[in-house]
């Protein structure tokens, strides 16, 4: 099985969707000649051309607002905004349209889009380029957020994400792009949006996270295991809907839950995942449900001590889950 | 002489770890700081790695064609001069350490988490005989799974150790483990204790175990009383529209005594003794398996009809179940009518925080010598529960022998109704 990076899982599905179905075409900055700014659409300007890879202005709400227009009419597009932080033009059409354009026409319509976006920090990126973004469209029915933490799983989601009728924002770690290789199988495989995926197996505390942090869980993991500590550790990989089920499961399983997120802590996704588990396990619980996550500053300074305070690491990760498992 | 470590250095953004293509130094070699050591690939750019100190090369932990995670060690150092700061802080630490560890915390033992408060209830478990893993001393959820898995479940005993920590719990709630052994048995009722209940209880344990009772009973003939009241009664309930009854009498004659005798008006507040100057009389309401004690409000202003009404209105709400929060607020003293039930003798709980509580018994013809010839007279007994921490045995008695006077002086001469 070829090992291969995160980013070349991005651009390996990518490249096999393109070929599976005519209907797939990418839009968005840098995307064509260039093969984007990160190098994710490296080579399909190439073997695809000009009217499959589509260079576009820098207008983000033009790059939603066509895939959307093409989406109603049978294409499959996968928009590319340049950074996650860009998203914001583009708000009004993903939440007002996109979103809601099954509901509003009563089935008549719908947007079988993508939007891909390289999410969050840790690249000395600073305030416009290390934003984490899903919290702002977490709570739209309509929208699927999909935040995929291995290669494997890169390329089952993003394919899944691209063949589902519904769009579907596809946000990828760019710290995660070089930093993560895996295994991921050369035949044509989808995994299902929506299900969360056990990474690690453990009976002393539960770590649910997603993303990048599912990397430094299962990096602080195996210290705490020569300690003797056994951490359980969910990948919700869908941030939206949440796999409820998955994630009840795996709080009762031990009953102390550390919650991580690089995201600011106020009103991220995983106040949403405490709020299911104080919903459903409050007689399984052993420990208050813990939250590690970015603080409540406006973005990712760039000063690299500062950067280092707010963004997540091994480290830190490793305290609170030893924290935990000593409460 | 001290050695130091070198890392891998972070090359750049999305960079996280180099490959060492050449080394520029070999053991033994004298470098100083900011010299280059080794060259260094990425896939994003070739660079040198300097030093970091000035010393002499001790050991290179890595090869050249190794790749190396940025922050990994890749070469020692020894330095000349002071002592590392990472030999000095690692003294500190050791020398922190014993100190740590000789206080055994203990402060979250009767914590106990949701989960393990049902796995114990569940498998009947005596959760005062589990050690605690977690910290300060807090009994886990994996704990009680193991105990569980283990088999072996510690459940109450009759040992002494037992008793000892039955009697140092008894104190905070009525809960005991002391009542767990009692068992049921076939075609027993199990009443839960919950509600009303279980306030009755929590309260009665309160006021039994911190306030030091003492009790006093006098003697009242209420012949004249007696007679006064029966002789109103039928036309008073015609009027009014409800009855008047004893204890409204009684009622007024506590007023009354508390007034003089205000020092029974009290609280008991730790420290102080508050007392209170309104007299607002808590009354005992019985209702099946309910107490209320709703309280008549300035009792010492009122006529005896005004506290009739009260009396008939607080019992009505109490019947059914309307009696509010207001209602049963500030009591100052309690009069119990134990009589109602046809006691003679009783010796009442006093109501938290109150100073005393008067139970008025039955009201009995009985032969009394007056003037060495027997009567037959209407006698009852008034009980007296009192907070020895506040009162006495002589301002009570005073208090007693007053109320006393004033019911045997109530005839249809000396007391209005009205």
């Amino acid at each position: 099985m070829p090992v291969m990076s995160y980013i070349q899982a991005v651009t390996t599905a990518l490249r096999e969707e393109m070929q599976r179905d005519k209907k797939v075409f990418i839009l968005g900055e840098d995307v064509g000649k260039k093969g984007g700014v990160f190098r994710a659409t490296d080579g399909l300007y190439e073997t695809f051309g000009e009217a499959r890879v589509l260079d576009t202005p820098l207008a983000e709400s033009a790059i939603a607002g066509v895939g959307i227009g093409a989406a109603m009419y049978g294409m499959r597009p996968v928009a590319e905004m340049q950074f996650a932080d860009f998203i914001m033009p583009a708000v009004n059409q993903i939440i007002s349209e996109a979103a809601k354009m099954r509901y509003r026409s009563n089935n008549d319509w719908s947007v079988p889009m993508t939007i891909r976006a390289p999410y969050g920090g840790g690249v000395h990126g600073a305030l416009y380029h290390s934003q984490s973004v899903e919290a702002i469209f977490a709570n739209q029915p309509g929208l699927k957020i999909v935040m995929p933490s291995t290669p494997y799983d890169v390329k089952g989601l993003l394919k899944a994400a691209i063949r589902d009728n519904d769009p579907v924002l596809f946000f990828e770690h760019k710290r995660a792009y070089r930093l993560l290789k895996g295994e991921v199988p050369e035949d044509d495989y989808v995994l299902p949006i929506g299900k969360a995926d056990v990474k690690r197996e453990g009976e002393d505390i539960t770590v649910i996270t997603y993303g990048l942090c599912v990397h430094f869980a299962l990096q602080a993991a195996e210290k705490l295991a020569e300690d003797g500590i056994n951490a359980h550790i969910l990948d919700l990989r869908t941030i939206y809907p949440l796999d409820q089920e998955a994630i009840i499961e795996a709080a009762k399983k031990t009953g102390k839950v550390l919650l991580i997120t690089e995201d600011n802590k106020e009103g991220s996704i995983i106040g949403e995942v405490a709020a299911i588990i104080a919903e459903h396990c409050l007689f399984d619980l052993d420990a208050p449900i813990n939250r590690l996550a970015g603080p409540d500053v406006p973005s990712m300074p760039y000063a690299p001590t500062m950067e280092k305070y707010f963004m997540m690491n091994p480290d830190k990760v490793e305290k609170a889950m030893r924290d935990l498992a000593e409460y | 002489m001290a050695t130091e470590k070198i890392t891998m250095p972070q090359l750049g953004e999305s960079v996280t770890e180099g490959t060492i293509s050449t080394w520029l130094i070999k053991v033994g070699d004298q470098v100083n700081k900011y010299d280059p050591i080794a060259e260094v690939m990425t896939d994003k750019v070739n660079a040198e790695v300097p030093s970091s100190f000035t010393g002499v090369v001790k050991e290179l932990t890595a090869n050249e064609g190794d790749t190396v995670a940025v922050g990994e060690l890749i070469c020692y150092i020894d330095t000349e001069g002071v002592a590392s700061s990472n030999e000095a802080s690692e003294n500190k630490s050791t020398e922190a350490e014993p100190s740590k560890s000789t206080e055994v915390d203990e402060s979250m033992k009767k914590r106990y988490s949701p989960a393990v408060l049902r796995l114990a209830q569940e498998n009947d478990i005596e959760l005062d005989q589990v050690t605690g893993s977690g910290r300060g001393g807090r009994i886990t959820r994996k704990d009680i799974e193991k105990i569980i898995a283990s088999g072996e479940i510690p459940k109450a005993t009759t040992t002494a150790e037992n008793k000892e920590t039955i009697q140092r719990s008894s104190s905070k709630s009525v809960e005991t483990p002391n009542e767990k052994f009692v068992a049921t048995q076939a075609g027993d009722l199990e009443i839960p204790v919950k509600g009303v209940r279980k306030v009755i209880a929590d309260n009665m344990v309160k006021s039994k175990q911190e306030i030091p009772h003492a009790w006093m009973t006098v003697e009242v003939d209420v012949s004249e009383l007696v007679k006064y009241r029966n002789a109103v009664k039928d036309s008073f309930k015609k009027e009014e529209g409800f009855s008047l009854t004893y204890f409204a009498f009684f009622v007024k004659a506590v007023a009354q005594g508390l007034k003089e005798y205000p020092q029974l008006n009290s609280m008991w507040a730790g420290d102080k003794i508050i007392q209170k100057k309104d007299i607002h009389l808590s009354i005992a309401v019985a209702k099946e398996n309910e107490l209320f004690v709703p309280v008549i409000k300035h009792a010492d202003e009122k006529t005896i009809k005004a506290i009739a009404r009260d009396i008939y209105e607080l019992a009505m709400k109490a019947r059914n179940g309307k009696l509010t929060a207001a209602d049963m607020q500030g009591g100052t003293f309690t009069v119990n009518n134990t009589g109602s039930f046809g006691s003679i003798s009783s010796m009442g709980v006093i109501n938290h925080p109150q100073a005393a509580i008067l139970q008025v018994e039955s009201i009995v013809k009985r032969p009394v010598i007056i003037n060495d010839m027997f009567a037959a007279r209407d006698m009852v007994n008034l009980s007296l529960s009192l907070d020895h921490r506040i009162l006495d045995g002589l301002v009570c008695g005073r208090f007693l022998s007053r109320v006393k006077e004033i019911l045997e002086n109530m005839n249809e001469h000396t007391t209005n109704l009205y």
